[in-house]
C-alpha cells in the first residue's frame, strides 16, 4: 500500500488550506455567532471550482476525485466545521447521486449548474420519525396518471443546507411491495427544485453546533413534480440513499478529522505560549503526553478517511470494490476522535478553552455533530460488524 | 547583443569622481538628492575626488545653486522639454549619456520609485553592476580579506544592503567594471548642512533626444492629495500597529503626538486595514524612519517593521504581549494595555510641558 | 495577443526564516511560494486572457524544482510553461539573469512582458527594467492598472507623490506591484492538468544572442563581499506596568531623563 500523496494532491492541499486560511477562517466565529450561512464564502467556492471537484469535466465538474474532494473538505473543516459539511452535503449527497444514478437528460439539467456552484445541493432522507431507519418514511410520492406528475406529502427534517439548496434529493415512498412474503415500504428517490408548489420550509433548527449551516424541515404539500424527476428506478429508492450515504460518511469523516487537526494545531501553538508556574504548558508531560496520543489518533483517523476515499476512487473507475465498510469505519473513528481531541483541546486551553473567543470552544459543539448525522456511530457500528459477521 | 565583456585596465582607470543622480519632481528637488550629495561628498573625500550631481529635466538649471549649497562640487545639467516629466527612456539616455562622457567611477541614485527605475535600466545600458536600495556604503579593499591568487582591489565601493525582507545583509562589491553603481534608500543616508551661497562648476551637458518607441506616452498626471506631512522628516514618530484596534481608536495616538509636537506613523497591518493611509507606514514596503523619539503602540514588531524603524535614536514600545518581538528592539518596553496607558500619557506629558 | 509573464520561485518567509551557520539564508529547509509581485503580474495577464482571450506563457529561471511554481501558475490558468535551467546559469545577479532571460525570451513570440516588481527574496526591483533594456523594449515600472487598449497598454505607474497614465506601444515590459489585484487562485482541476501539461525546458543552447561571459556566476559584474543575517539592535528594558499609572511614569521619566520633554 502506497502512503505517499502525488504531487496533485500535494498542490490541492496547498490550495485548500489557503484559501481555508484567508477565506475561511477570518469568517468562522462570527458566522457561528450570528447563525449566518456564509453566502459569500460558498459564492467564492463556486468560482474556485469547488463544488464540482469529483465531477467529470464533460458535467461541467473539476475532473477530479473523491480523495481531493475529501482533502477539501478536511481544510475546510479544520478552520470551520460549517463550511465543510455545506461542500460535503452539496457534493456527496445531491451532485453524487444525480451523476451516478440520473439519466443523460438528468445530468445534463442539473449537474453543470450544481458542479459550477451556481446551484447548491441538499439531501432529504431523515423525517421526524425515521432517522437513518428508512423502513420508517413516512413522506409519500403518488403518481398522478392524468398528469404524469408525482404528488409528494410529507416532511423532511434536519436537512443540511435546508434553505440555501436549490435542488434537493427526496427520498419518498412510493407503494408497498412483498419481500420474502413480508410488505415492505417501496421507496424510491425524486430530484425536487426549490421553488415548486407545495414545497415549502419549516423551523429552522437552532443547534449546538456548525451552527452557521442551514439546517431546516422540508415540507410537502401536495407537492407536483414532474415525471421525469424520479431518481433511478422506482423502488430503488433505499439502495440509492444507501449507497449516497455510503459517499457521504466519506464527507463527514473528512469533515471530522478537519476539526480534530484543527483543534489540535490551535491548541499546539496554544500550548507553547502559555505560560503556568513560570514556564509553557508544553513543557509538562502531561500537554506533552496527550498532545502524543492525539496527533497519533488523527493520523490513524485521516489513513482511514484516505483509504476510503481511495477506494470509492477505484470504484468510480469501473473496479468491483466496495467502499461501504471502508466509509463507516473512517466515519466512526474520525468523528469519536473529533470528539475526544476537541474535549482535551478545550481541556488544555483551561478557562479560555470554555470562551467562544476561542476557536476550541466552537470546534468541540462542531465535532458533536460527526457523530450523530449521516449515520450515528451505533449505525456505523452496525455497518462494519454485520459486514465482518457475514 | 548587450554583452558586458571585461572591462580592459587601461578604460577601468578612466572612471574617477563620485556622481550623484539629483532626482526632482516639478522642478522640486527631492530630499533623497541631499543625502546623496552628502554621501557621495564623504566616499568621495576618501578617494580624493569630488562629488558631481547630475540634474535632469526641463528649465531646471536654477536648481544647482541649491545643489551646490548641500555640498555638490559640480553640477552636470542635461536640460530638455523631453525631460519635462520622469519617463524611463530620456532620463535613461541622459544618465547614461553623462556616464559615458564623463566616466565617474561611482554613480549612487536614490532607491525611490523613479531611481529604482532609472538605475537598472542606465546599469544594463552602460554596461555595468547595480546593487539595490543599500542602506551603507564605504570605500574598502575588496576581498575584504586577501585570497590567495586573487588579486585584493583598494578604494573599492563596498555596498551593503539589507534583503529577504531586512532578515539578511549582504555587501556587495562591483569590482570588475565601472562604474559601481547602487540604489540608496531614501531616509538613510546624512545630508550635509546647507551652506547659503555656496556655488559649484555648473557644466550643460544635452545628448539629444530623438522620440522613439520607447518614448511612452504620458496621459495624465495625478498627485496624491496629501496635506500630510512626510514622517521621514519627523522627530517624534507616535506610530501605531494593529494593536489599536480601529481607525478611530488612532485619536488617542493623535492626541499624544501633538502633546509632544510629533506625528503619527503605522504598520503595514493598519494600512491594509485601511485605517491609515500608506504616506504614513513604516518598514520594508513602506518608509524607512529615524526620528528621535519613536513609540511603537499596538506593534507586535514583525522583522519588516522593524527594518524601517530600528534606527531610530529611542524606540519606547507600548504592547500587552509580554513575548511581542518588538521589545527585543524598544529601549524602554511597556506591557500593558495602551488603551489605558496612552491617554494617560498624553495628560501627563501636557502637565510637564505646562510646568516648564 | 500573446503575454509573457516572469515569475521567481522565492523561500516563504510566513513559515519563518532559517539560516545556515555562515548566514546565509537556508532556502532547502524553507518552503517556497510564488512570488507576490509576480503573482499579481500573472493575475493581470490572466484577466486580459478573461477578457481577450491572449495566450499567456509563463517563464522561471531557477534549478529544476523551479517548475513547480509553472505549475502553479498554470493551475491558476497559464497556458504554457518555460523553465530555465542550466548548471551554466548559477549564480547570477540581476545582470546575469536580466541577460538570461531576455535570451530566452528571444526565443519566444510576445506582445507583452510582464514581471514582478522585486522579488521578496533579492528585493532588487533590477531584472524587469533590465530585461527590457537589454531587449530594447520600452518600460514601465511599478504598476497598478494595467489595461490593453488596441495596439498599446495604458498603465498606472505609480509613483512617490501619486501616479502618471502612461501608455506605451507594444511590444513593452511592465513591472507589477502586488498592490495591482488579488491573485486568484488555482482550481483543483487546473491542477490535474497542470501536473501533466508539458513544460518546456531551455538551456544554455536554447538562449539567444547570449555570450557566455554573460552568463552566470562569472557574467555578474556584482561579488558579494560578505553576507549575514542581520545583527539587531540588542532589547533595552521592559516593564510590566501592573496599572496605567505605572507605565506612564515610567515612559514620562524616561522621556525627562533623554530631555526630549
Amino acid at each position: 500500500m502506497d502512503f505517499t500523496l502525488d504531487k496533485k494532491y500535494e498542490m490541492a492541499q496547498n490550495l485548500f488550506k489557503d484559501f481555508a486560511q484567508n477565506e475561511v477562517k477570518p469568517l468562522a466565529q462570527e458566522i457561528d455567532e450570528e447563525h449566518r450561512f456564509p453566502r459569500e464564502t460558498v459564492d467564492k467556492m463556486a468560482k474556485y471550482g469547488f463544488l464540482g471537484i469529483p465531477v467529470p469535466k464533460e458535467l461541467g465538474g473539476q475532473g477530479c476525485d473523491i480523495l481531493t474532494y475529501a482533502m477539501c473538505v478536511e481544510e475546510l473543516s479544520k478552520v470551520c466545521g460549517t463550511t465543510g459539511v455545506i461542500v460535503s452535503a452539496h457534493t456527496s449527497l445531491c451532485v453524487d447521486p444525480i451523476v451516478t444514478y440520473g439519466t443523460p437528460e438528468q445530468k445534463a439539467k442539473y449537474v453543470p449548474d450544481l458542479a459550477s456552484g451556481k446551484k447548491l445541493g441538499a439531501f432529504g432522507l431523515t423525517e421526524p420519525g425515521a432517522g437513518t431507519d428508512a423502513q420508517g418514511q413516512q413522506t409519500k410520492a403518488v403518481l398522478d396518471e392524468a398528469t404524469g406528475e408525482w404528488i409528494l406529502n410529507g416532511s423532511k427534517c434536519f436537512i443540511t443546507n435546508g434553505k440555501e439548496a436549490d435542488v434537493y434529493i427526496v427520498i419518498a415512498v412510493t407503494g408497498v411491495v412483498e419481500k420474502r412474503g413480508r410488505k415492505m415500504k417501496e421507496i424510491s428517490a425524486f430530484i425536487v427544485e426549490k421553488g415548486t408548489p407545495g414545497f415549502s420550509f419549516g423551523t429552522k433548527e437552532n443547534k449546538m453546533g456548525i451552527c452557521a449551516s442551514s439546517t431546516y424541515e422540508l415540507i410537502f404539500t401536495d407537492c407536483r413534480i414532474p415525471k421525469e424527476n424520479l431518481l433511478g428506478q422506482k423502488g430503488k429508492g433505499f439502495s440509492i440513499a444507501m449507497h449516497t450515504l455510503d459517499g457521504g460518511r466519506i464527507g463527514i469523516a473528512a469533515q471530522a478529522l478537519g476539526i480534530a487537526e484543527g483543534a489540535l494545531e490551535t491548541t499546539i501553538n496554544y500550548v507553547k505560549e502559555r505560560k503556568q508556574f513560570g514556564r509553557s504548558i508544553a513543557q509538562f508531560q502531561n500537554t506533552q503526553f496527550q498532545l502524543a496520543d492525539m496527533a497519533t489518533k488523527v493520523e490513524a483517523a485521516r489513513l482511514l478517511v484516505y483509504k476510503a476515499a481511495r477506494k470509492k476512487d477505484e470504484y468510480q473507475a469501473g473496479a468491483k470494490v466496495s467502499y461501504s465498510v471502508e466509509a463507516a469505519m473512517a466515519k466512526l473513528y474520525a468523528a469519536e476522535v473529533a470528539m475526544e481531541v476537541t474535549t482535551k483541546c478545550v481541556q488544555l486551553h483551561g478557562g479560555y478553552g470554555y470562551i467562544k473567543e476561542y476557536d476550541v470552544e466552537r470546534m468541540m459543539r462542531d465535532a458533536k455533530i460527526t457523530e450523530i448525522y449521516e449515520g450515528t456511530s451505533e449505525v456505523q457500528r452496525m455497518v462494519i460488524s454485520a459486514n465482518i459477521l457475514n | 547583443m548587450n554583452k558586458m565583456g571585461a572591462m580592459n585596465a587601461e578604460e577601468y582607470a578612466k572612471y574617477k569622481g563620485v556622481y550623484v543622480f539629483a532626482q526632482q519632481v516639478d522642478n522640486v528637488i527631492s530630499g533623497i538628492s541631499f543625502e546623496l550629495i552628502g554621501e557621495g561628498k564623504r566616499l568621495a573625500e576618501q578617494l580624493g575626488v569630488d562629488v558631481t550631481a547630475v540634474l535632469i529635466g526641463s528649465d531646471v538649471k536654477g536648481l544647482a545653486d541649491e545643489l551646490a549649497e548641500y555640498g555638490a562640487d559640480k553640477v552636470i545639467v542635461v536640460d530638455d522639454p523631453e525631460l519635462k516629466n520622469y519617463r524611463t527612456e530620456p532620463y535613461a539616455h541622459a544618465l547614461a549619456s553623462v556616464i559615458n562622457e564623463y566616466k565617474p567611477e561611482i554613480v549612487l541614485v536614490g532607491a525611490t520609485a523613479i531611481g529604482r527605475d532609472l538605475g537598472p535600466t542606465v546599469s544594463a545600458r552602460v554596461k555595468t553592476g547595480l546593487t539595490a536600495d543599500c542602506t551603507l556604503l564605504e570605500i574598502a579593499d575588496f576581498p575584504i580579506n586577501p585570497i590567495p591568487g586573487q588579486e585584493q582591489k583598494h578604494n573599492q565601493l563596498l555596498m551593503t544592503r539589507p534583503a529577504f525582507g531586512g532578515n539578511t545583509i549582504a555587501t556587495i562589491a562591483c569590482p570588475d567594471n565601472r562604474p559601481q553603481m547602487a540604489t540608496v534608500r531614501p531616509g538613510v543616508m546624512q545630508k550635509l548642512e546647507k551652506k547659503p551661497g555656496a556655488k559649484a562648476e555648473v557644466i550643460e551637458f544635452n545628448p539629444g533626444f530623438t522620440p522613439d518607441n520607447k518614448y511612452v506616452e504620458i496621459l495624465e498626471i495625478s498627485k496624491a492629495v496629501s496635506d500630510i506631512k512626510d514622517i521621514m522628516d519627523a522627530k517624534i514618530l507616535v506610530s501605531g500597529g494593529r494593536g489599536v484596534g480601529s481607525a478611530e481608536n488612532f485619536k488617542i495616538l493623535e492626541d499624544l503626538a501633538e502633546a509632544l509636537g510629533g506625528q503619527v506613523s503605522c504598520s503595514r497591518a493598519v494600512v491594509d486595514s485601511g485605517w491609515m493611509p500608506r504616506d504614513l507606514q513604516v518598514g520594508q514596503t513602506g518608509k524607512t524612519v529615524r526620528p528621535n523619539v519613536y513609540f511603537a503602540i499596538g506593534i507586535s514588531g514583525a522583522i519588516q517593521h522593524v527594518a524601517g524603524m530600528e534606527e531610530s535614536d529611542i524606540i519606547v514600545a507600548i504592547n500587552k504581549d509580554e513575548d511581542a518581538p518588538i521589545f527585543d528592539v524598544a529601549d524602554y518596553g511597556v506591557v500593558g494595555d495602551l488603551n489605558k496607558i496612552v491617554p494617560q500619557l498624553t495628560e501627563a506629558i501636557k502637565a510637564q510641558m505646562a510646568s516648564k | 495577443m500573446k503575454i509573457i509573464v516572469c515569475i521567481k520561485q522565492v523561500p516563504d518567509t510566513k513559515g519563518g526564516v532559517k539560516f545556515n551557520p555562515d548566514g546565509t539564508l537556508d532556502r532547502g529547509a524553507m518552503l517556497t511560494i510564488m512570488n507576490p509581485d509576480d503573482k499579481a503580474g500573472l493575475e493581470a495577464a490572466l484577466r486580459i486572457k478573461d477578457a481577450t482571450g491572449a495566450e499567456v506563457t509563463v517563464i522561471t529561471m531557477g534549478l529544476p524544482k523551479a517548475a513547480d511554481v509553472l505549475q502553479e501558475a498554470i493551475a491558476m490558468g497559464a497556458d504554457k510553461g518555460v523553465l530555465v535551467t542550466d548548471r551554466v546559469l548559477g549564480g547570477a545577479d540581476t545582470w546575469a539573469t536580466s541577460t538570461t532571460l531576455a535570451g530566452a525570451l528571444r526565443k519566444l513570440d510576445y506582445d507583452l512582458i510582464i514581471t514582478g516588481r522585486q522579488a521578496i527574496d533579492g528585493d532588487t526591483a533590477q531584472v524587469g527594467p533590465q530585461i527590457a533594456e537589454h531587449l530594447g523594449l520600452p518600460v514601465i515600472s511599478y504598476a497598478q492598472e494595467i489595461k490593453v487598449d488596441g495596439d498599446s497598454v495604458v498603465v498606472k505607474r505609480v509613483y512617490d507623490d501619486g501616479y502618471h497614465m502612461v501608455k506605451a506601444k507594444m511590444p513593452c515590459l511592465i513591472t507589477a506591484l502586488s498592490e495591482l489585484n488579488e491573485p486568484r487562485y488555482m482550481t483543483p482541476g487546473g491542477i490535474f492538468d497542470a501536473v501533466n501539461a508539458e513544460i518546456t525546458t531551455f538551456g544554455r543552447a536554447d538562449l539567444v544572442d547570449v555570450d557566455d561571459s554573460d552568463l552566470g556566476l562569472k557574467g555578474s559584474p556584482t561579488k558579494i563581499a560578505r553576507a549575514s543575517d542581520k545583527v539587531r539592535k540588542g532589547a533595552g528594558e521592559k516593564i510590566v506596568a501592573e496599572s496605567p499609572e505605572d507605565g506612564v511614569n515610567y515612559i514620562v521619566g524616561k522621556l525627562l531623563d533623554k530631555h526630549v520633554i
